[in-house]
């Protein structure tokens, strides 16, 4: 991999400014294409040669869910020319309360290919480009190096801290989306003058202290206001139009249904956009303290946790089956308790078990589970440290419970 | 000084389901002391076990990146209002 040192940035932020601004190198339209996009041609704003600048942007969306399924659908619809698509997942009937450029036909199918018939259907005019991989440090200067602008609309913060250190390397803006229940982010890092992920967030979070959407929950219309956020953005980079996010933070909370911008400046101690000290892309799983065994979202595991013992689904069905004895507890909230369980479990949620040690014999063995094994995972370990020797950890928890053991248990 | 700190609701829950606190302090840091011990569950949320805030929990002050202004050390005046933004990653 060669390091990006000096990067060569476009000034997107100036108004005036916008994807390559040579008109006489633009596109022409077609009438097809004049017809199609007539809403846009009369504002005054955009016209023949803001509709040329969107045919011949390149923008790269870097996943294919909650927050990239509308900034994609709103992207094509607007005829940016170009949408390069990273997503290596494939559709889960649980993704169509939000990801709403999947259908219920598409369960089962590459979200890359779901994602790319509809934008097709949106508007046949624009190119797709499939990349069908899991963006990493040995791809992602490669990958992101052909487009103008990254759109990140990623779920963990590996990827997070990898599309931001990209975007910087290649000079390069990331028009950020993030979500978590019922609350958003959006702003545009990585322009000329602007900060970067890591002026606002320095380090993650240590694994497991903030709930991915699979364990904390997503409200479903969240992503649709953050995502079409980061397509207006996009847009109006590409035009060079308006005041950019760039420079400042927006808040969403839908609860108290208020939006509002703090003001982002760029750290000079930043060691990606100020000292510039990182001058390739590194091991982000590592850096985020993400063990290789670990998933970031549901279904993780830790082998490093030694004296916690993995216990798969079928290993459980086998020895409930036998009579073993033991104890199980189920460590998630009593909401989730209400929706499904595993028959002889025990409630006592996360947040409890400390008040719940007393109650518990140290000298039985105890299993714990959750929804996906992070949790049940933290709960072991907080037992190990109240002195428990005697733990197993159900790996991919619930979920994975209803799709070995028993499929009459709701998945959710 | 007397202030207000906003917080996420998904830090709500620790402070008796409030998302608006008024908190007393002259510095940011007095500020999320003075919250930290009337809140013991939010307390760990808010700053580490020494007292310095965290790299992934961002303090504004009126709209403006408290680190800037000294984070911690940064003075408040009555009727100021300190944001806790923390990280997310949803998507």
């Amino acid at each position: 991999m060669t390091p990006v040192t000096s990067a060569q940035y476009t000034d997107l932020t100036t108004p005036g400014s916008g994807i390559k601004a040579d008109s006489a190198s633009l596109p022409a339209l077609t009438n097809d294409e004049i017809l199609r996009y007539s809403r846009h041609l009369i504002l005054p704003d955009v016209g023949m040669e803001g509709q040329r600048r969107l045919k011949a942007a390149r923008v790269l969306l870097v996943g294919t869910g909650g927050l990239g399924s509308p900034a994609a659908l709103y992207l094509a619809a607007a005829g940016v020319g170009t949408l390069g698509l990273v997503d290596f997942d494939v559709v889960d009937v649980t993704n169509l309360q939000r990801q709403i450029i999947h259908g219920t036909k598409d369960v089962g199918r590459s979200k890359i290919a779901s994602a790319r018939d509809r934008i097709n259907d949106v508007n046949p005019h624009v190119g797709v480009e499939s990349h069908e991989v899991a963006l990493t440090s040995a791809n992602a200067l490669e990958i992101a190096a052909e487009y103008d602008i990254i759109v990140d609309g990623t779920d963990n913060f590996p990827t997070r801290y990898l599309v931001n250190d990209t975007s910087v390397l290649l000079g390069k803006p990331n028009v950020y989306g993030s979500i978590f229940r019922f609350e958003g982010q959006a702003s545009v890092f990585a322009t000329q003058h602007g900060p970067c992920y890591r002026c606002l967030f320095r380090e993650p979070p240590p694994p497991g202290l903030v709930p991915s959407c699979a364990e904390g929950g997503v409200f479903g219309v969240l992503p649709g206001i953050i995502g079409t956020i980061q397509a207006t953005e996009t847009i109006k980079l590409i035009l060079g139009v308006g005041e950019s996010l760039a420079g400042r933070l927006l808040l969403v909370d839908t609860l108290g249904m208020q939006f509002r911008t703090m003001k982002l400046r760029r750290d000079p101690e930043c060691p990606a956009c100020g000292t510039r000290e990182i001058r390739e892309l590194i091991d982000y799983e590592h850096f985020c303290g993400v063990t290789s065994t670990q998933a970031a979202d549901s279904g993780a595991s830790d082998s490093a946790a030694s004296d916690i013992v993995e216990l798969s689904p079928r290993e459980l069905a086998a020895r409930l089956a036998r009579g073993d004895d033991f104890d199980l507890i189920d460590v998630r909230e009593p909401f989730e308790w209400e929706i499904a369980r595993i028959e002889g479990a025990r409630l006592i949620p996360l947040g409890t078990l400390g008040a719940a040690v007393p109650e518990l014999d140290p000298s039985r063995e105890l299993v714990l589970y959750c929804k996906g094994g992070v949790r049940s995972l933290t709960a072991a370990r907080e037992l190990q440290a109240a002195g428990f020797t005697r733990l197993s950890n159900v790996t991919g928890g619930i979920s994975r419970w209803s799709e070995e053991v028993d499929s009459t248990v709701a998945r959710y | 000084m007397t202030v207000t700190l906003a917080l996420p609701t998904v830090l709500a829950k620790f402070a008796g389901g409030s998302r608006k606190l008024d908190a007393s302090g002259t510095t940011i840091g007095e500020v999320v002391a003075d919250v930290a011990g009337r809140f013991p569950e939010l307390a760990p949320r808010l700053r580490d076990e020494s007292g310095e805030p965290y790299p992934f929990v961002t303090f504004y002050l009126n709209d403006d990146d408290a680190r800037f202004a000294g984070g911690f050390s940064a003075a408040v005046s009555d009727g100021d209002e300190i944001i806790i933004v923390p990280a997310i990653a949803g998507g």
